[in-house]
């Protein structure tokens, strides 16, 4: 696959963020759902300080609350205590001058727009203005170029999420915030697109956010993992992962990966 | 060159096969339509059964012909006030169920009127619209729009709700407006249910419209029917109970194509 669209970068590349400035700040964030006594905990004082053009994974079991706070930081559900600072504001007004792009777990394309439309939809809607990436690059930069005019039930599953990265990216967001988006995808698929998100991630230079319930995944894509413990919610470890960039998935078989997958698994065994 | 010509021909014969498969296919349907005409000829002629209990086949094809102009002159009225009704009651529907999407005040005050309406016969209202709007188009006009008018209802209210609780993230994400919401991504999924109420409609139109005149009127195929059955006139009977069903065939495939031109995408089975 061609690597073009250098004109997406939007900061300094990838790895390095020379002056440390943090994309995402949450501090004591509780999420608490219902009333009473029926009141769940989701997340309880999770504070967490996520850089500029870092990628986080987020893992933990289930319930432990990381699909919340992913949607908590998107402005998809309302903090019940705690602060959270997207670029030094609120989740809410980064929604509205579009700082963070959101890729969900389905594709969540509209059937009847072929995917050039489906990318163009974030330009259509939430008056926004011209600043925006070409479609069509982007359709080329995750590998769909010369399937523009395809319909959603003609493409892949795969494809189908190809086409959400590229509509995630439309907007030139400096947060991409995905929840489990390759976890409907069988295993070979996943992998190839865990490579190309590395890619992406490195020619866009945007900060990454990425929820998993896959342990390779985590550490392969992540420069720190978040380790969250479940009932209620909390950060169990902030884990830096020192595999170097750029990542292959020949390393997947090194001792260092395993010996890294190792401890995520028994910490989350603990949790 | 000449490889061309061969593809061409061979596409040419390909056709021929579709086609001809297409016959096979519904050689059975025609084999059972001849079947049951003749065994219906059969019976009458062998049990030598009145006319006017029960004409043959070659008897209703001689009233066909014999009153012609009758049936032509009749099937007019019917057709207007059909289509009519088919375009105020599903119009008035299709408004209705878009202000009870966005009202839930709208939808609890005046969805169970709805409901009770409907549960009303509508042989039984036949006699109070006539008694109301006289002896013109109008009363008939108004059952044929009632008839259609509660499936579509019913319908349209589930399609424009039937949006995913994942889009309507990515809307919000999005910071689409409410209106944004409505016209690119509601309209569009409420399509096919719209659609599969339209088909109902487009043959319950015709019943509207007949039973409308059966009551105290003078033209149509309905004012059509009730005089041949009180004349003994069975061969005209039959041919105008040809004639409406002929009508509304006719009506159920025009929604038919046009859904096929509207909807080119594959929708989420619809019942």
């Amino acid at each position: 696959m061609a690597s073009t669209a250098t004109e997406l970068k939007t900061e300094p590349t990838g790895q390095s963020h020379p002056d440390g400035s943090v994309a995402v700040a949450v501090d004591n964030l509780h999420v608490r759902f219902g009333s009473g006594a029926s009141t769940v905990t989701a997340l309880k004082g999770v504070s967490v300080d996520i850089a500029e053009g870092a990628l986080v994974t987020m893992i933990g079991p289930s319930g432990c609350g990381k699909s919340t706070l992913l949607r908590a930081i998107a402005d998809l559900a309302p903090a019940s205590e705690g602060d959270i600072k997207v670029h030094g504001g609120s989740p809410r007004h980064a929604r509205e001058s579009r700082d963070f792009a959101f890729v969900f777990q389905d594709a969540t394309l509209l059937p009847w727009r072929n995917a050039i439309d489906n990318v163009k939809l974030p330009l259509e809607v939430g008056g926004q203005g011209s600043n925006h990436a070409d479609p069509e690059e982007l359709l080329t930069l995750v590998g769909l170029k010369g399937r523009e005019k395809a319909l959603p039930d003609e493409l892949s599953g795969g494809m189908r999420q190809r086409v959400a990265i590229a509509r995630a990216l439309v907007t030139r967001p400096r947060i991409l915030l995905m929840d489990e988006p390759f976890g409907a995808l069988d295993e070979i698929t996943r992998d190839k697109l865990n490579e190309e998100l590395l890619r992406i991630w490195t020619e866009t230079g945007t900060t990454i956010m990425f929820v998993t319930h896959s342990i390779p995944e985590a550490a392969f894509l992540g420069q720190k993992v978040l380790v969250l413990a479940a009932n209620p919610g909390t950060v169990k470890e902030y884990m830096p992962v020192d595999l170097p960039f750029p990542r292959n998935l020949a390393m997947r078989d090194t001792l260092e990966f395993i010996e890294i997958t190792a401890r995520l698994r028994k910490l989350l065994e603990e949790c | 060159m000449a490889d061309a010509v061969g593809t061409e021909e061979a596409l040419r014969s390909e056709k021929r096969a579709i086609l001809a498969g297409a016959w096979v296919d519904r050689l059975p349907a025609i084999i059972a339509v001849i079947g049951l005409i003749s065994g219906w000829q059969f019976i009458v002629t062998v049990f030598d059964v009145p006319t006017y209990i029960a004409p043959s086949p070659i008897d209703v094809l001689a009233g066909f012909r014999d009153n012609a102009k009758i049936l032509w002159l009749n099937f007019w009225p019917t057709l207007m006030e059909a289509i009519a009704g088919f375009l105020v009651g599903n119009t008035i529907a299709v408004l209705l169920a878009i202000t009870f999407v966005h009202s839930r005040m709208a939808e609890k005050a005046f969805f169970p009127i709805a409901v009770f309406i409907n549960t009303i016969p509508i042989i039984a209202v036949a006699p109070i619209l006539v008694l109301i709007f006289g002896n013109g188009y109008t009363p008939k006009i108004v059952i044929a729009a009632l008839i259609c008018f509660f499936p579509t209802l019913v319908n349209m209210v589930r399609g424009l709700k039937a949006v995913s609780p994942a889009t309507l993230d990515l809307m919000r994400v999005l910071s689409a407006t409410q209106t944004e919401v409505f016209w690119k991504v509601r309209i569009q999924s409420s399509l096919p249910f719209l659609f599969a109420a339209l088909k109902i409609a487009s043959t319950t139109c015709v019943i509207g419209a007949i039973v409308g005149e059966w009551i105290g009127s003078s033209f149509g195929l309905g004012a059509l029917i009730i005089e041949a059955t009180y004349n003994f006139r069975s061969p005209l009977l039959y041919a105008t109970v040809f004639m409406a069903a002929l009508l509304a065939v006719t009506l159920f495939s025009i929604v038919t194509v046009a859904e096929r031109r509207l909807i080119h995408w594959k929708s989420p089975a619809v019942e």
